[in-house]
């Protein structure tokens, strides 16, 4: 240590001074500033964009002030209503299928002595691959002609589905993919949780003659409350961000039956090239998160005060 | 979590858990089941990637091994597969080297010294807001930005945006690694006579090396899969892995031995790094998720 502070006492000196002096105010400032760039920055466009139209025209950019065309377009967007429905659906129906599956799998899988680090391995695999890759995945295992579950159908002698070109299968395709996809998360939040129970506390339970079912419902379920609840949000959170493998998989049809909230702003942006009205709808969106992000965090308040 | 396990190697924390009793069949079943219902696509997969697009359709059982898949897609004359993967090896490095950079001296800075609170909470609850917004929100903003700085369709743009994007997972990692080492360490290197920041690069950095390859494998692995701000903001060239792997699944006639093989191809860093850093990973996301 004292030769090192020596060596740098040389020429070095005023320099590391002064980086030692100022290290509180650097140390925070580069992603301070990359923040304020890449995401206030932003947000403040997204405000001065959504009461414009913005045209391309000869690669030039040319702004106009028009609040109210924007506003007009929301209303007359008859993409918006099915948009919302899908992805309330798509989030309600795959996050509760999720939490119920992967806590079932955490509790039966706990009382397992052999192979837990297999399953840990091959649970974080559907969590690391991309995305995207599932999407292609799913879709060849959905494919009407040659699909492993159409393989399945025809041989036990039953019609081939239509897993992704059917408006009334389609979501529920779609649903079962992002199940297959993150289960494995919601598992391996709670096996932790599990495997960190109190075992004594069951145990005393037990004893004093808690059946099975009592055991689970007033003490284990109780305990395991918390993760339960950080598992939820998170998920929810991440429901409502799905873009990827609904664009692989769907991109949104057939018709608008899986058309959900992400996938209509990518359109907007880039299909049809409305960034102005694309912002208002990003404005509207993040607002909406906001609220249901301070209504979670009443809700996880009384969580914990219960 | 482990003491668990070992003290209590017969009962288990998952029997008590259901209320004892002889659950432990089903729990083997149940395990199998999952595992199988996890690895099953990808086994399908991997052999759709081997078989030729007649084999495919036909569905026939054995069928003869083919790595013409794989020769067309990194190989082929008119693919760009091999390009869209050093892209996308190029912009996952950089963003991650940057991120933990960035991001490892933000902890630190909001951890060790005092910041008032409008800054530190500001901060921390601006990051996480951040990470709950879909980011589709702000690709209209970073498009417009970004071709007004003439960095539309560059790495740059792409490092940029990656490093945003990893940066709430990054700080809130690192605070967590650094908040489990007790102060007294550092306090004594600096009565030792150490400089701040010499104290920080000799003493704590040191203590916080399974959070940095946590971060780190995270974040390369998130950039990596990254789609939406890599299909917005790049071209044909600059596409990385996952925007190419739509390209095949959007073509007017897919060539499905080929997807699978992009696919699996695509697969391979996140089966790399878990079959090394597992143990991190699986730290890194459940403390991500927990504090």
């Amino acid at each position: 240590m004292t030769t090192q502070g020596s060596r740098l006492r040389g020429n070095d000196a005023p320099r590391m001074d002064f980086l030692n002096r100022t290290f509180r105010h650097w140390s925070l400032l580069p992603a301070v500033l990359l923040f304020a760039l890449l995401t206030l920055y932003p947000t403040i466009n997204l405000a001065r964009m959504s009461v414009s139209t913005i045209e391309f025209t000869q690669g030039a950019e040319a702004w106009t002030f028009t609040p109210l065309r924007n506003v007009a377009l929301l209303r007359a967007d008859a993409l918006i209503p099915p948009a919302v429905r899908n992805t309330l659906v798509f989030v309600i129906a795959a996050v509760s299928i999720e939490m119920v599956l992967g806590l079932a799998l955490a509790l039966l899988v706990a009382g397992v002595t052999r192979g837990k680090g297999l399953i840990r391995t091959v649970m974080i695999l559907p969590i690391l691959v991309p995305p995207v890759a599932i999407g292609s995945m799913w879709k060849l295992l959905y494919n009407y002609d040659f699909g492993v579950f159409n393989q399945a159908l025809v041989a036990v002698g039953l019609p081939p589905a239509n897993w992704l070109g059917s408006t009334t299968l389609a979501m529920w395709s779609v649903v079962a993919v992002d199940v297959w996809h993150w289960v494995p998360f919601v598992f391996l939040i709670l096996f932790a949780a599990v495997e960190a129970l109190p075992v004594d506390v069951l145990e005393a339970a037990r004893v004093d003659g808690a059946t099975p079912g009592q055991v689970l419902r007033r003490v284990t379920l109780p305990l395991l409350k918390p993760a339960i609840v950080v598992a939820l949000l998170f998920r929810t959170i991440l429901a409502f961000k799905v873009f990827d493998e609904v664009y692989l998989l769907t991109s949104g049809g057939p018709g608008t039956s899986t058309e959900l909230i992400t996938l209509h702003l990518y359109k907007i942006f880039f299909e049809q090239n409305q960034l102005g009205y694309g912002a208002l709808l990003s404005l509207v969106l993040i607002a909406a998160i906001l609220a249901f992000l301070l209504v979670g965090r009443q809700a996880t308040r009384a969580v914990r005060l219960a | 979590m482990s003491t668990v396990a070992t003290t209590m190697p017969i009962t288990g924390a998952g029997n008590a858990a259901l209320g004892g009793g002889h659950v432990r069949w089903i729990g083997v079943a149940c395990l199998a089941l999952a595992v199988l219902a996890v690895l099953g696509p990808f086994a399908w997969i991997l052999t759709a990637s081997f078989k030729y697009q007649i084999a495919i359709y036909s569905g026939e059982w054995p069928f003869t091994p083919t790595l013409s898949n794989y020769a067309d897609v990194l190989l082929g004359r008119r693919s760009d597969f091999t390009a869209n993967v050093v892209n996308s090896l190029v912009v996952a490095s950089v963003s991650t080297a940057l991120v933990l950079v960035v991001g490892t001296l933000a902890a630190y800075s909001l951890h060790r010294f005092r910041w008032p609170t409008w800054v530190s909470a500001g901060f921390l609850a601006w990051t996480l807001i951040f990470h709950m917004i879909p980011v589709m929100t702000l690709i209209g903003p970073w498009y417009v930005a970004f071709r007004e700085l003439g960095l539309y369709d560059t790495r740059t743009a792409l490092v940029l945006t990656h490093v945003t994007i990893n940066l709430p997972m990054t700080v809130w990692l690192m605070r967590a690694f650094f908040r489990e080492i007790p102060p007294e360490i550092e306090e004594a290197a600096l009565v030792d006579g150490c400089r701040p920041l010499q104290a920080f690069r000799r003493v704590t950095l040191p203590l916080v090396i399974p959070g940095l390859i946590a971060a780190g494998i995270l974040a390369f692995i998130f950039s990596w899969n990254e789609f939406p701000v890599a299909l917005s903001l790049t071209s044909r060239e600059l596409a990385t892995v996952p925007v190419a792997i739509a390209r095949f699944a959007q073509q007017y006639e897919i060539q499905h031995g080929q997807m699978a093989a992009a696919s699996i191809i695509s697969t391979i860093p996140a089966v790399l790094l878990m079959a090394l850093g597992q143990r991190f990973i699986v730290r890194g996301l459940t403390l991500g998720a927990v504090k």
